[in-house]
């Protein structure tokens, strides 16, 4: 069983490896999403430090957004998805595996790039280290809800779109959590209380999403 | 008699038909009577003067928006358990009057918000989620839209329907604990801070709101079944009989 998830993982990690400037895009528009904050209200260090945690957050959410309308539709063009639904390994563990892999390619670059944004937006260490945690924690989130999203919407005219209206008040919780454990870092009270609250967000949605992910993947493919 | 046979399109049309004019009937005067007490019978509130009155109107359009996504949820759920056609009729039936329900509580509630708490809107906990709310139903609405498979579409609205309703709750707490300005809840299961004449006219609205929309739901769900099914013999002669 966890052979097959590791056989999805490999194959979605070396299709990433040979085509670098796709999920590149993504790092990128996280990148420049959270410069045009600046540009937007002004450079002044003390507002940029206020609204660095949530604005690095939202630029997170649409970046996960942006790749996750291409996770099954590769597949879907060239007909692998399904055959790999067909076969009799469960359909979860193909989602879980592909949830997975979105998220070392596009989960781990954004945490290698926060904390370089964290310090344009001037944010203290401490902050920076928070800012890291609830990511770690956070963007697994994403990647697992995204999952639904990207089944349900899979093969849709205008799915990108879509993507983005039904999955984005979803992320709501994974973002308020997240922010405010940065928030609560730097106002001097505490991030355990939003960090232990988006390690249950995470423990629920790895429990429920990949299931609902694979109904929706056999619903769309019938 | 056999509940379940309602459960055929072909059966249930002539129910819906039947059930329509008694539902219109009583939203329409479950209305009159609810908003008379509301705006005539009802004194003048102490602290909030006349601006209260909006309560009539909004505190029933948010209740109907929040429990028409439940039973959303719920008849997609029979309809993913139990692959019954209807439920899914059901559940599209539904949606524009959520949707529109919360557009109502949200309207209202900035009409309200302006004079009590000077501004149209703030971020609130309650506001908020009402309008997380809304995102869900229009959501729902446009994937039901970009679908043109209708079995598709059916289950896909369904299970999307579902992971909002555990997410509901979810989003309701993070953002309560994130900011809370809205008045608590003034009906709890202890008893009511309220005045009972007030009361009165809230719940004879509320009723009506409930009658609404069933009466609506019901019209609707008859044009879904008569679009669904006019291949089938019995939609034929139905129509034939009516040219």
């Amino acid at each position: 069983m966890h052979r097959f998830l590791l056989a999805v993982l490999r194959r979605d990690l070396t299709l990433a490896a040979r085509r670098r400037g796709d999920w590149l895009i993504a790092q990128f528009f996280f990148v420049m999403v959270a410069s045009l904050f600046p540009l937007g209200v002004g450079p002044e260090p003390e507002m940029l430090s206020r609204i660095g945690p949530g604005v690095l957050w939202v630029a997170a959410t649409l970046a996960s957004l942006l790749s996750l309308s291409r996770l099954f539709a590769d597949d879907h063009r060239d007909g692998s998805l399904e055959h790999m639904i067909l076969s009799p390994e469960p359909t979860v563990l193909l989602v879980l595996g592909k949830s997975l892999a979105h998220w070392l390619i596009y989960g781990i670059p954004l945490l290698l790039i926060a904390p370089v944004l964290g310090l344009q937006f001037n944010l203290p260490a401490q902050a920076i280290l928070t800012l890291e945690v609830s990511l770690l924690l956070g963007t697994p989130i994403l990647s697992l809800l995204g999952g639904v999203g990207a089944a349900l919407t899979l093969g849709l005219r205008g799915g990108g779109v879509l993507l983005t209206l039904l999955i984005l008040p979803l992320y709501i919780p994974a973002l308020i959590f997240g922010a405010g454990a940065v928030d609560g870092a730097m106002a001097g009270t505490g991030s355990e209380a939003h960090l232990s609250l988006l390690g249950s967000f995470l423990v629920l949605s790895l429990m429920i999403a990949p299931w609902i992910a694979a109904a929706a993947l056999r619903v769309s493919l019938e | 008699m056999n509940l379940y046979a309602y459960a055929s399109p072909a059966t249930f049309y002539h129910l819906a038909g039947r059930l329509i004019p008694w539902f219109a009937w009583g939203a329409g005067l479950l209305t009159v009577w609810g908003l008379y007490v509301g705006f005539f019978v009802a004194p003048t509130d102490f602290q909030q003067s006349e601006a209260y009155r909006i309560i009539f109107i909004h505190v029933p359009a948010a209740w109907m928006s929040m429990f028409i996504y439940l039973v959303m949820a719920f008849w997609g759920a029979i309809g993913l358990a139990f692959n019954t056609r209807l439920s899914f009729m059901m559940a599209r039936a539904l949606a524009p009057t959520g949707a529109m329900f919360t557009f109502v509580a949200l309207w209202t509630g900035a009409w309200w918000g302006k004079p009590m708490w000077g501004a149209w809107w703030v971020w609130d906990a309650r506001l908020t989620s009402e309008l997380i709310l809304l995102f869900l139903y229009v959501g729902i609405i446009a994937l039901w839209a970009a679908i043109d498979d209708i079995k598709r579409g059916d289950r896909a609205g369904s299970l999307l329907t579902l992971i909002g309703a555990i997410n509901v709750p979810i989003i309701y707490f993070s953002v309560k604990w994130w900011n809370t300005l809205h008045q608590g809840a003034t009906i709890k299961p202890s008893g009511t801070s309220m005045d009972a004449i007030m009361l009165q006219g809230m719940l004879v609205m509320a009723f009506a709101a409930w009658f609404y929309t069933i009466a609506v739901a019901l019209v609707r769900v008859r044009r879904i079944i008569l679009e669904r099914e006019r291949h089938t013999e019995w939609v034929k002669a139905l129509l034939a009989k009516e040219i």
